[in-house]
């Protein structure tokens, strides 16, 4: 397992977070502690062991297929960053892949 | 200054010897005496406690009775309340109005409790002292220099203080065991699945539990019972019948087998906090039970396991804070820019290094070594502890390995993750759990006895029992609760 | 007995070489279920914008998804409809990423234990022949919000802003994937109206592409023949109709075509369809790889299915589509167009299998039903099903032409007014004395008063305008109120013009 540098410039991308270069050498510090805390466990024989899929294990836990109110549109746009009449009004989206 | 616990306010309300708006008028003018200087609260709902009140007193008034009649109820601000502002102390989420309540809340507020208010927290639950809040400060109620401990400090603060009767609290490695710990008060973590987490904001799915910070175990397993049971609105809660614990409480442990976890060794404490410990394996003792020594030969795996699930989880579930539909928006030149902005604005550090290290943990290449490992880690984990089960009824540990620290104390991450050290093993696991006021220890360079708590594990679903074995601890052990905060200087018009 | 005929295909050729297109395609189809796939809002299309929402599919702190059981019930009816297999264990993934029509962030969808495994669909070609692309996989995931976007054209490309709408954020989606078993748009289009047939028949989906209840992608390449490794391909979005999707695939196909003649090379990417100028863009490359960091979504429990239920659950399908095809073609005797003509029609099928059932003449019925009645049909903007005239008439009908009773003319009147007024044919018939009248004698002597009152014609015939036969028909049908045999109207006519003379 290895434990090389978080390449945290990468991560933070992909996790929509702007850093600062100062950050990315602090987080990266940090997390590197954390991760060479977390090379323990590559001494664990997990070989056979299942990766817990599920605390409690259970099945089929569905719902009905029947309708329910829904949220009063006012209620839901009141705390929208952003509203032009009906809708939510985000940011022109070039450059975002999908 | 005895208090009156949850059982005792409900009595006294549903017999009319008390009105629900009186108690509520006292602890609102309690909150505002005290509040400005323990700061558990970051949201006060007063209206919402009076108009609770006065309903609760004119179905009495009709003959109807509530378990929770009148009973003042603190609520940690990462569960939903409707038309209440819900904030998981983050900028992120500063001013938004909930337009739901969370289910195990509403189970409350059904019963007759009344919502004094929403409680600070370490942002988004991340954290083991409270000092990751964005939106406020919370003190140690017993020395104002320390740490409430964390996640769930607002909460387990306002209960020490007596700025509630009861409160609610979340546990994900340990956040209501280890704050409870530090503040001399009951909190308890049910099984995995019993409580439902719709309406609580989600930092760790798998681990996450809603629980009961109370004064008394009797108050907590009141308010388990009330709280505990399948939900429609939660997939994970388990359809599996709630044996009340309130019925089960005992006053001796004859017959019980209490598990000692060899790789808990005292030993590793300071003195005067190991003395208190041998004392409350001995009070166990006393009472009638039958110490065994039990392994748990993965539990020193249990930080690095949660560590890498923990973050893994919550970097998809704080995906959804991005400033397009509610919350804070740092408006940039495209969507793009908009989201890396708004979140880096809105999260605090800690928050930000777990979305990293889990998004890390979770991202290809890294998937199987990281984060499925750990999945494998934690399979072991709950193997150790169903073979420990075979052997005892409850394990008895330390909830934390010292009282409560100063602030910035702990300002290296890592050796604040060590804080959950004894707690963390049984949210991997999924076991109840929970912490019980055992004693005192001095801190080196204070000359204030700060609390200490003892953590009792049980087999999963085993709350009867468990809660059980706590209160006949509880009652043999009333040394624990010799002590009473300092003094609170009022401080006239907070909040 | 029809065929099984290898279609012929048009040879493709690569600078002299023969190559042929590999395709598969991706489909993504809404359910249709009453409410979304995690939550109990109302799953309907064109409501007003952000009235059919909560918690959950708004992705607010502290929501849960609970899954529609019915949806999953749906999609494995749509597995099992196609032979596939259903694994006994099944989980839901999140697939991260980030996007504004996205309430989560995270699309809940299934990433290595989908609900369906395999499976293969067949179709029927317009040329009689029969073709089939197996099935990779069918799963189950949610749908996105709708997003408008705030420029001259609505495109994304120079837009200040867009709008979102999240009545359709968590409709519930299969996806339906292909193995590249297509090789002509013709396919293509046969493929995709299988699944809309039987999606429909079935009740799964009313996949109507307008409405976005039908949306597919197709993967092309290019390979010479006899080569097992694929070509690069590229990813054509953007179709929204089936007709569209054929003509995008020859438009690519030709494009591709040019690319290689030129000694080019294909880029792999994803383009999109551009319905007015019959072009496919570039819209991405497809190099940029996403890490969606899927993992089994911690807030939902797996679905697991015994043997006995899916047992169960394959003996529910009931007769499916193309088992009624193939019987119209092979066992009636029905041309493709004609079969599907039936069968896409609703209710058609059942009224055309009840008149056949009756009469035994498919030919002759499919002729009615797809001529006369139609035509009623879309004149009066009645269904044939809903008509007055009843399966039980139209057999009736049927028997009396096969008996040589009644003749076509009057045959085409008595359908209008069947249509209209309901009623049996038979009685009619007896009623009002319609019977063709077929013996020679009577015939014969209308036939002297028809040539007796028009004289010029009979010149003009002898003459050698042998078309006036056709007026003088049609004189001996009026005299005869429309019931004498034509054929041996004309018989008779010939027969005295010939020989008199």
């Amino acid at each position: 397992m290895a434990s090389g540098d978080i390449d945290v410039a990468y991560v933070a991308k992909l996790a929509r977070i702007a850093l600062t270069p100062a950050e990315i050498e602090k987080f990266g510090a940090q997390l590197g502690a954390l991760l060479e805390h977390v090379d323990a466990l590559a001494a664990l024989p997990v070989a056979d062991v299942a990766a817990t899929a599920q605390v409690i294990a259970q099945s089929n836990v569905m719902r009905s297929d029947t309708p329910v109110p829904s949220l009063d549109r006012e209620t839901v746009l009141r705390g929208a960053p952003q509203r032009e009449g009906a809708y939510f009004r985000v940011p022109r989206i070039i450059g975002e892949v999908t | 200054m005895p208090r009156d616990t949850a059982l005792e306010v409900a009595r006294s309300v549903n017999a009319g010897e008390r009105s629900a708006l009186e108690l509520t008028r006292s602890a609102l003018e309690r909150i505002a005496e005290r509040d400005g200087e323990i700061g558990a609260y970051l949201t006060l709902t007063g209206d919402l406690a009076r108009a609770a009140a006065e309903r609760v007193d004119a179905a009495v008034r009709g003959g109807a009775t509530f378990p929770l009649a009148g009973v003042g109820l603190a609520i940690k601000d990462n569960m939903c309340v409707t038309t209440t502002r819900t904030t998981c102390a983050s900028k992120i989420l500063d001013g938004w109005i909930a337009p739901y309540t969370a289910t195990a809340v509403q189970r409350l507020l059904d019963a007759g409790a009344i919502p004094l208010g929403k409680t600070n927290l370490d942002e988004f639950a991340m954290g083991s002292s409270c000092e990751n809040s964005a939106l406020g400060k919370t003190v140690n109620p017993w020395d104002r220099r320390r740490v409430p401990g964390g996640s769930s400090g607002g909460s387990v603060a306002a209960v020490a203080a007596g700025e509630a009767t009861i409160a609610l609290g979340s546990d994900t490695g340990g956040s209501i065991r280890e704050p409870a710990a530090f503040c001399n008060v009951v909190g308890f973590k049910p099984t995995y699945g019993r409580v439902s987490r719709y309406g609580l904001i989600a930092f760790a799915s798998s681990l996450d539990q809603i629980g009961p910070i109370t004064t008394t175990v009797a108050d907590a397993a009141l308010v388990y019972d009330l709280m505990a049971g399948r939900d429609p609105m939660d997939a994970t809660t388990v359809d599996r019948a709630v044996e009340p614990a309130l019925p089960g409480l005992r006053e001796d442990l004859r017959g019980v087998r209490i598990g000692i976890v060899r790789e808990f060794g005292l030993e590793k404490l300071e003195p005067e906090v190991r003395a208190v410990y041998e004392r409350a394996y001995a009070d166990l003792e006393k009472l009638g039970a039958e110490l065994v020594e039990v392994a748990l030969p993965t539990a020193d795996y249990g930080i690095a396991t949660y560590y890498l699930i923990a973050p893994a989880e919550c970097s998809s579930n704080l995906a959804r804070f991005d400033g397009m539909r509610y919350g804070l928006r740092v408006e940039g030149a495209d969507v793009g820019s908009t989201y890396e902005q708004t979140r880096a604005a809105g999260f605090g550090d800690e928050v930000k290094r777990r979305i990293l290290i889990g998004t890390y943990a979770l991202s290809s290449g890294y998937y199987d070594a990281y984060y499925v490992r750990a999945q494998k880690a934690r399979t072991l984990i709950a193997a150790d502890f169903a073979r420990a089960f075979a052997a005892c009824d409850a394990i008895a540990c330390p909830a934390a390995a010292s009282p409560a620290f100063e602030f910035a104390a702990k300002a290296d991450p890592v050796s604040m993750y060590l804080m959950d050290y004894y707690t963390i093993p049984m949210s991997l696991a999924g076991v109840p759990s929970l912490s019980v006021p055992c004693g005192y220890a001095t801190p080196e360079g204070s000359e204030l006895p700060m609390p200490l708590g003892l953590e009792l594990s049980g087999p999963l679903f085993a709350e009867r029992s468990l809660l059980g074995i706590a209160h006949a601890y509880e009652r043999a052990t009333l040394h624990a609760r010799a002590r009473q905060i300092p003094e609170i200087v009022a401080t006239a018009g907070a909040k | 007995m029809s065929a099984t005929i290898e279609a012929a295909k048009p040879a493709l050729l690569v600078n002299g070489t023969p190559y042929e297109v590999v395709m598969g395609i991706e489909c993504h189809v809404e359910l249709k279920t009453e409410t979304k796939m995690f939550c109990g809002c109302r799953n309907v299309f064109g409501a007003e914008p952000n009235t059919n929402v909560c918690p959950v599919c708004l992705g607010m702190p502290g929501a849960l998804p609970v899954p529609n059981a019915k949806a999953i019930a749906l999609l494995v009816k749509a597995g099992l409809a196609f032979d596939a297999r259903i694994p006994a264990f099944s989980k839901f993934d999140r697939k991260n990423y980030f996007y504004p029509d996205m309430p989560k962030d995270y699309q809940i969808s299934q990433f290595d234990m989908p609900l369906t495994q395999g499976g293969v669909v067949h179709f029927w070609l317009g040329d009689g022949s029969r073709g089939s692309c197996r099935l990779t996989r069918i799963h189950l995931e949610e749908d996105t919000g709708k997003s408008t976007h705030a420029s001259r054209d609505g495109r994304i490309a120079g837009s200040t802003h867009s709008l979102v709408d999240f009545n359709r954020a968590g409709v519930p989606l299969m996806e339906c994937v292909s193995e590249p078993d297509i090789r002509t748009a013709a396919e293509a289009v046969a493929f995709l109206e299988t699944l809309k047939r039987t999606f429909v028949a079935l009740g799964i989906s009313d996949v109507k592409m307008e409405e976005g209840s039908l949306r597919c992608d197709v993967n092309l390449s290019l390979r010479p023949v006899g080569q097992t490794e694929y070509g690069t391909k590229a990813e054509i979005k953007n179709m929204n109709s089936f007709n569209s999707v054929g003509r995008a695939i020859e438009s690519e196909i030709a494009r591709q075509v040019a690319v290689l003649e030129s000694g080019g090379r294909i880029v792999q990417e994803t383009r999109g369809w551009d319905e007015a100028a019959g072009v496919t863009h570039t819209m991405r490359s497809k190099e940029q790889a996403h890490d969606y960091r899927y993992f089994p979504d911690p807030d939902l429990t797996p679905i697991e299915f015994a043997p006995a239920d899916v047992a169960r659950m394959r003996a529910e399908l009931g007769v499916l589509p193309d088992e009624n095809l193939t019987r119209l073609i092979e066992a009636d005797k029905l041309r493709p167009e004609q079969a599907l003509q039936i069968l896409d029609s609703p209710g058609l099928f059942g009224y055309y299998a009840a008149v056949v059932e009756r009469c035994a003449k498919p030919q002759a019925a499919v002729n009615f039903v797809l001529g006369d009645l139609s035509r009623l049909a879309n004149e009066t903007q009645t269904p044939v099903p809903e008509s007055k005239i009843t399966p039980e008439a139209l057999a009736e009908l049927v028997a009396l032409i096969e008996a040589k009773t009644i003749n076509s003319k009057t045959a085409k009147e008595l359908i209008v007014r069947l249509w209209h007024a309901g009623g049996s044919p038979r009685s009619i018939v007896e009623a009002e004395g319609l019977a063709q009248v077929s013996d020679t004698g009577a015939i014969d002597a209308i036939v002297a008063e028809v040539l007796a009152a028009n004289a010029k014609s009979v010149d003009d015939y002898r003459a050698g305008k042998t078309k006036v036969l056709g007026f003088l028909v049609g004189q001996v049908m009026k005299q005869s109120r429309g019931t004498a045999n034509p054929t041996l109207a004309e018989e008779r006519l010939r027969a005295h013009l010939d020989a008199t003379g």
